[in-house]
C-alpha cells in the first residue's frame, strides 16, 4: 500500500490532524469527553489514547467493509462497530487499570457517542483504502489527545498546583480550586479557542501585508 | 416521597447534566442562537430523556441481567428506535406536538446526555418510578441550560464584541460563567 507515491499523501493525512484540523481547538468536535474528564493531565491522556485506539479501529473496519456496508444503513452499522470497540476499551481497562476506570467512570462508555469518532468514518473512512483511513485515523486520535493533554495540564496546573500528580510549586502555593471544577473546563477550553483565534488572524494578517 | 424529591433537584440543579456534567453539549453550543428553539430543544431532550429511562428500565430489568456485555450496544439500538417509533406515533396522533419537536428528536438521539442517563440509571439501580423522576429533573436541567445560554447569547448580538472572541469561544466563556453560578446548589442539601 505504502509505495513512494502514497507516502506523501498519507503524511499529509496523519499530520492534518495533529494541528491544521485539530478535532477540539479547530472543529470543536467531541467536547463533552474533552472538558468532563480533564481535571487532570492523566485522566486527559488516558482518555485521548481510549478515544484513539476506538478510532483507529473502528476507521480500519469501516474502511475494509465500505464497499458492503449497504448506504441506507450505513449510520448505524457504524454506531454498532464503534460500540464494539468501545466496549473491549471499557473491559480492558477495567481488568488491567481499575483506578483510571474508576476515575473516568461512565465516560468511557460515553466514547461511542464522541461525535469526531462518527465523523471520520462518515467523512473519511467510507470513502479511502484502509491505509489512508489509518493514517487519518491516528492523526486526529493523536491531535485529540494533544488537545486533551493540554487542557488537563493547565486544568492541573493552575487548579492543583501539580501536573501528572508531581507537586510544581510547592506548599506555598494557593491552588485555583475553580479550574479543576467544571466552570474551570468551560473557562480553560475558552481561553484556548481564544489564543487559537488569535494566532490565526496574525497569521492572516501578515500574509495580507507582506511589506 | 423525599428521596425522589432529591433525585429530582439534584438531576435538576446541583448535578446539572450540561452544566456541572458535560453532557450534551454539541446541542447547547450549537442550537442556542434563539431563545424558543433553544426551549423547544429542551422540551424534546426531556421527552427523549423519559423514553430512555423506560427503555434502560426494561433492558436492564429483562435482558442486561443474562448479557452485561451487551450494555452499550442494546441500549444505543434499543434507544433509537424506540424513538423513531415514538416519533412516527406523534405524527399521527398529534401533529402540532410533531410540528414542534420533530426535527430535534432525530439530532439528540445519539446525544451523549441520552446515553449518559441511560447508563447513570443503570449505575446508580434505580427503579421505574427513580429512574422516570430522574429522567425529569435531568431534561428539565438540560431545558434551563439551554435557555440560560440563548438568552444571554441573544443579547450579546446587539453588542460590539472583538472579532477574534465571536464564536465558540464567547459562548464557551458564557456558559462558564452560568456553570460558575450553579456551582452554588453544590450545598443545597447540606450533608447529601
Amino acid at each position: 500500500m505504502a509505495d513512494s507515491n502514497d507516502s506523501p499523501v498519507m503524511g499529509k493525512e496523519f499530520l492534518k490532524g495533529l494541528w491544521k484540523e485539530n478535532p477540539v481547538f479547530v472543529a470543536v468536535l467531541g467536547m463533552c469527553p474533552s472538558l468532563a474528564v480533564t481535571n487532570s493531565a492523566i485522566n486527559g491522556i488516558a482518555m485521548g489514547l481510549a478515544s484513539t485506539f476506538v478510532l483507529i479501529g473502528s476507521c480500519a473496519l469501516v474502511s475494509l467493509l465500505r464497499n458492503v456496508i449497504p448506504k441506507p444503513v450505513r449510520i448505524t452499522t457504524y454506531i454498532v462497530i464503534i460500540a464494539t470497540f468501545v466496549t473491549a476499551v471499557d473491559f480492558t481497562l477495567e481488568a488491567f487499570l481499575p483506578a483510571i476506570h474508576k476515575e473516568l467512570g461512565a465516560f468511557i462508555a460515553l466514547i461511542v457517542v464522541n461525535c469526531l469518532i462518527l465523523g471520520r468514518q462518515e467523512a473519511f473512512a467510507s470513502k479511502h483504502p484502509i491505509g489512508l483511513a489509518v493514517a487519518d485515523a491516528t492523526g486526529m486520535g493523536l491531535g485529540f489527545t494533544f488537545a486533551l493533554l493540554s487542557l488537563g495540564g493547565i486544568r492541573e496546573v493552575l487548579g492543583n498546583g501539580s501536573l501528572f500528580g508531581i507537586d510544581l510549586f510547592g506548599a506555598g502555593y494557593e491552588p485555583w480550586i475553580i479550574m479543576i471544577l467544571p466552570p474551570g473546563g468551560f473557562f480553560t477550553l475558552g481561553f484556548l479557542l481564544l489564543i487559537f483565534s488569535w494566532v490565526e488572524q496574525r497569521r492572516k494578517l501578515r500574509t495580507q501585508q507582506p511589506s | 416521597m423525599n428521596e425522589l424529591v432529591w433525585i429530582f433537584i439534584s438531576a435538576l440543579l446541583v448535578n446539572n447534566f450540561t452544566l456541572s456534567m458535560f453532557l450534551g453539549l454539541c446541542p447547547f453550543l450549537g442550537v442556542t442562537q434563539k431563545l424558543e428553539t433553544a426551549f423547544r430543544l429542551g422540551l424534546a431532550n426531556i421527552f427523549v430523556m423519559m423514553i430512555t429511562a423506560v427503555a434502560a428500565y426494561v433492558l436492564n430489568t429483562w435482558v442486561l441481567i443474562h448479557a452485561p456485555y451487551l450494555r452499550l450496544i442494546s441500549f444505543i439500538i434499543v434507544i433509537a428506535s424506540a424513538v423513531q417509533f415514538v416519533e412516527m406515533a406523534i405524527k399521527k396522533l398529534s401533529p402540532d406536538l410533531f410540528k414542534a419537536l420533530g426535527i430535534f428528536l432525530p439530532l439528540i438521539t445519539t446525544n451523549c446526555a441520552i446515553l449518559g442517563l441511560a447508563l447513570f440509571t443503570t449505575n446508580k439501580g434505580y427503579g421505574f418510578v427513580e429512574g422516570m423522576v430522574y429522567a425529569l429533573g435531568a431534561g428539565g436541567g438540560v431545558t434551563i441550560a439551554l435557555v440560560l445560554l440563548a438568552a444571554v447569547r441573544e443579547e450579546t448580538r446587539i453588542l460590539n464584541i472583538p472579532k477574534m472572541v465571536q464564536g465558540t469561544a464567547l459562548n464557551l466563556i458564557i456558559a462558564g460563567i452560568i456553570s460558575l453560578g450553579f456551582m452554588g446548589f453544590a450545598g443545597l442539601f447540606g450533608s447529601h
